[in-house]
């Protein structure tokens, strides 16, 4: 059988890339390792009536274009609204936002009447900036390093764009681009609990703490995803996350793609720099003259063809991309919803992101641990009961709980995350305890995810959720290195559609998009042209 | 002073948002929570309760209710049997609708009728003309309480109440009991979802209230302000009274009235060639439906996404997209080498989040009104008259199986 373009991994961003490429009329297969699709995006029914998201569990950044262009409500997308953020903090105190600006007002009120007003400031401000960058997420960046005509137009192009943007908007992206997420939090607010909450942002999934000067770009990353028109809001897809890449598997099929679960590659062939095919784990051999890799770099260059084919630089750029993963997931049975004893009996704190965390001081703790080479004695966590929301999601009257858990390092200085795993579990359901008194006794089942087990299982290198640290110098020109950043390879034919590519990872699915249309680009431009 | 619903007392504690609006004279809230959206949600994902009292009642009862009925609905009465409900209209004797509303065949001879407006002097007069000499027209309003359960766990929350409604069809009716009260069950709404209405006693309402919501706390049931049922009413293309269309009772020249096929119901008169009823508007309708002499139809709209974006994005701003819903009107043109060409209008519009796409209903000629065609839709854009490329699309926009599917049988 041979197929136009075969596509390796049925993550997001494959499903995506493979659904555009069979939108544009190429034979187009997607191969899946594991018995489902999804990659980090699943949903698994650990203990019957509970959905798990075992790993990404909530959904912002999805490229609007790419529901339009694939018809995903057709196929079933429906993410349901997270209305409201809830930090609990020491002593009873908390912060609970909501879908009101002018409740909100009053609530940061309650912690400082200033930072109330700077928290709207500072809200349009970033409104501004997420909308001024979003062009660029959503093309293919400029090549920096080719000395081509186009090239060099195509970089002043971007040069002049942003050096034409009002002068607030360019100062918050160079603040953000080189600074930390602490330094600009501290300019705008004083309390705590509102600089640690939005601070999560800027730490989520990276090794990084708040003060750290790569903390900005993690943070506006996140601020760029939209709910409605509205930035930085976020979602739950109906079913998990695993339910939107079974909308991804339902489309690409509709779109004429055939998706092959269970189904490794073991490598990549290619003569004369130019791609042939694939040859499966069990040793098949399927023939293509396009393969799209939506691995990792690292697995990309390093795993599905031969680094010794490949130019020097590019190998040392991709010996040199941090991974480094910093997360783990802990999910929960509930039996009943945790209680927070200020705001006891009440369900709206549970309906969006409940943030652990609750002063920057906090943060920057859990972090010194992991820098010591051991996972956060106090950890931040990121809660989400999406069984509040979504019905489906676990038995009547029961909830699940999945909690995003850092720091936890991959690299442990003492021990091995076999024998860490059951301490973290218990360290995150004490620290939930602390909060939410009587957390223990509503616990009816718990999984523990480690950075070691997110690799084993998805092949995330490190366990990293993004594909590679969201760092400015593996951003946007150098995602996932100078010159390699418009998804093609040295070998001709070869593609790389990953979140280690331009824009990077968060369920966007703008590297798959953005990938089938270099591919589309180039098959429409005579051979050699390139 | 406002009236109150007989539900009332709980819905006061409900509303965090302290806004109330009048809605026929009673007190509603527009949304129960600071978002609208989560509560539209309620109704797509999982359950939502809303109190639908405000809309009028009437009993029609007797020997002659049934052919009271043919006379007066231009929907064929006959096709709505006992246990059934139907979504009717009637219509003046130029075949200008007065208002529409739906009809439950409780018992042989007996109807229940809910309508947006007063209309119980109207059919007795009719009644009175008519010299039906069995046939009793009540107006029931304040004794009874509407609710409306609506929503894909609607079905299971009947069932945590120990209601049997595996077997209520669509546009079913039931009467039954919930905890020893008597009400009457619909499998009916103007959400376009799995959904059900209940009607209770006047007496009953506050505990049903509170037998419907604890029997729905699992299945995340939520109070449904006025707002969400509207969002929820475009999807499913319902149209509503005031908003998309006027009674001709009240219009001053025929411009503001409009005729069943006008308002795309041509579909309730497929069978009238067979059926011999006499009633109000039929020469009327007839003739229309024969000449195609109707002057637009009503149609849905999809309004292009990448063109909505286009317009806001080159203006420099956002398109707005979160809790859009608007019932202003909007002009629509015909694409072409003429300019601000006028061929009709948008009488509701909202961004749908579920579908991710702006919708309308829209009025439109007939030779516009095929599915697919394009035409130019003006919405304002930092204050100024944009035009957006938009498509007419068939109504409803969304249909889940559920709305009409059996659980009985499986």
């Amino acid at each position: 059988m041979k197929y136009d373009a075969i596509v390796i991994g049925g993550g997001h961003n494959g499903l995506v890339n493979g659904a555009y490429l069979a939108k544009s009329g190429l034979k187009t297969l997607i191969l899946e390792r594991r018995p489902m699709v999804g990659g980090a995006a699943i949903t698994e029914e650990l203990l019957p009536g509970y959905q798990f998201t075992t790993f990404s569990y909530a959904i912002s950044l999805i490229r609007p274009d790419i529901v339009q262009d694939l018809q995903l409500v057709k196929h079933g997308m429906m993410v349901l609204p997270m209305s409201s953020t809830f930090q609990p903090g020491f002593d009873g105190e908390y912060l609970l936002l909501g879908a009101d600006k002018d409740q909100n007002f009053h609530e940061v009120s309650r912690h400082s009447r200033q930072d109330a007003e700077s928290y709207r400031d500072l809200s349009h401000l970033f409104d501004r900036v997420c909308f001024a960058l979003k062009p660029l997420l959503d093309a293919i960046p400029p090549n920096a390093v080719s000395n081509r005509v186009e090239d060099i137009a195509h970089c002043q192009e971007v040069k002049d764009y942003l050096q034409n943007l009002p002068a607030d908007v360019q100062g918050l992206i160079d603040r953000l681009w080189n600074g930390s997420a602490a330094d600009i939090l501290n300019d705008y607010f004083e309390c705590e609990l509102l600089k640690s909450n939005i601070a999560s942002s800027a730490i989520i999934g990276s090794m990084i703490s708040p003060s750290d000067k790569k903390s900005g770009i993690v943070w506006l990353l996140h601020k760029m995803g939209e709910y409605d028109g509205v930035f930085g809001d976020w979602g739950f897809h109906k079913g998990g996350n695993g339910g939107f890449t079974q909308v991804l598997a339902r489309a690409a099929q509709a779109w004429g793609a055939t998706v092959m679960t269970g189904h490794g590659v073991d490598h990549v062939i290619y003569d004369s720099g130019k791609v042939e095919g694939v040859v499966l784990e069990n040793g098949q051999e399927l023939r293509a003259d396009i393969v799209v890799s939506a691995l990792d770099p690292k697995r990309t260059f390093t795993q599905l063809v031969d680094a010794k084919d490949l130019p020097a630089d590019l190998n040392q750029s991709i010996t040199q991309f941090k991974f480094q993963g910093s997360a783990s997931k802990v999910n929960f049975a509930l039996n009943g919803l945790p209680k927070f004893p200020a705001l006891n009996g009440r369900v709206d704190p549970f309906t969006g992101f409940v943030n652990v965390g609750p002063s920057m001081q906090y943060l920057e703790d859990a972090f010194a641990d992991a820098k010591a080479g051991r996972f956060s004695r106090k950890p931040f966590i990121d809660c989400c009961v999406q069984s509040t929301v979504d019905p489906e999601m676990s038995p009547p009257g029961k909830h699940v709980m999945s909690c995003f858990v850092m720091y936890t390092p991959y690299h442990l200085t003492d021990g091995a995350w076999a024998t860490e795993r059951e301490k973290l579990g218990d360290t995150v359901e004490n620290t939930l305890n602390e909060f939410f008194p009587g957390f223990h006794g509503l616990v009816e089942h718990r999984e523990i995810v480690t950075p070691l087990d997110i690799e084993n299982v998805t092949g995330l290198t490190e366990g990293n959720i993004f594909m590679g640290e969201l760092f400015s110098e593996q951003m946007f020109l150098n995602r996932p290195a100078p010159g390699w950043n418009q998804y093609r390879t040295p070998i001709s034919g070869y593609y790389q559609c990953g979140s280690g590519t331009h824009p990077g990872g968060c369920v966007m699915g703008g590297p798959g998009k953005l990938a089938a249309r270099q591919v589309i680009n180039d098959l429409a431009v005579p051979a050699g042209k390139n | 002073m406002p009236q109150t619903t007989p539900f009332h007392d709980r819905l006061i504690a409900l509303n965090e948002t302290g806004i109330w609006k009048h809605w026929s004279g009673y007190l509603v809230a527009p949304r129960y929570q600071y978002s609208e959206t989560d509560e539209y949600y309620a109704i797509r994902n999982s359950v939502a309760l809303l109190d639908t009292s405000p809309l009028f009642k009437y009993v029609i009862k007797g020997d002659d209710a049934k052919s009271f009925l043919e006379k007066v609905l231009s929907r064929d009465i006959n096709e709505c049997q006992v246990d059934q409900a139907q979504y009717t209209c009637w219509c003046n004797e130029e075949g200008f609708v007065l208002q529409d509303g739906v009809i439950l065949h409780v018992a042989k001879n007996e109807y229940w009728l809910t309508a947006a407006e007063p209309t119980l002097r109207y059919f007795r007069q009719l009644a009175a003309a008519g010299a039906y000499l069995n046939l009793e027209i009540d107006d029931i309003s304040e004794e009874y309480g509407i609710l409306a359960l609506q929503g894909p766990h609607a079905f299971d929350v009947l069932q945590a109440l120990n209601i049997d409604a595996a077997n209520l069809p669509y546009f079913g009716v039931a009467r039954t009991h919930i905890n020893g009260m008597p009400v009457v069950l619909s499998r009916t709404g103007f959400t376009g979802d799995l959904g059900y209405e209940i009607w209770t006693s006047t007496e009953d309402a506050l505990s049903l209230w509170d037998v419907v919501m604890a029997a729905g706390r699992n299945y995340n049931i939520t109070p449904m302000g006025t707002t969400a049922l509207k969002m929820a009413r475009v999807e499913a293309g319902l149209l509503l009274l005031d908003v998309d269309f006027s009674s001709a009772r009240f219009a001053w020249v025929d411009a503001q009235r409009e005729t069943p096929c006008e308002l795309g119901w041509g579909w309730m008169f497929r069978k009238l060639a067979k059926d011999q009823r006499d009633f109000i508007g039929r020469d009327a309708i007839e003739t229309q439906l024969k000449n195609k002499t109707q002057r637009w139809t009503t149609v849905g709209l999809e309004i292009d996404w990448h063109d909505y974006e286009r317009v806001h994005v080159e203006a420099g701003i956002m398109p707005p997209k979160h809790g859009v819903y608007s019932e202003s009107t909007m002009s629509i043109y015909r694409r072409g080498d003429v300019e601000w060409d006028y061929v009709g209008y948008a009488t509701s519009f909202l961004y749908s989040s579920l579908l991710r796409r702006p919708i309308a209903l829209a009025k439109l000629p007939l030779e516009l009104a095929k599915s697919g065609t394009q035409v130019d839709l003006e919405i304002p854009v930092i204050k100024k008259p944009q035009n957006v490329l938009a498509h007419v699309a068939r109504v409803p926009f969304f249909n889940p199986a559920r709305k009409t599917s059996q659980f009985g049988k499986q």
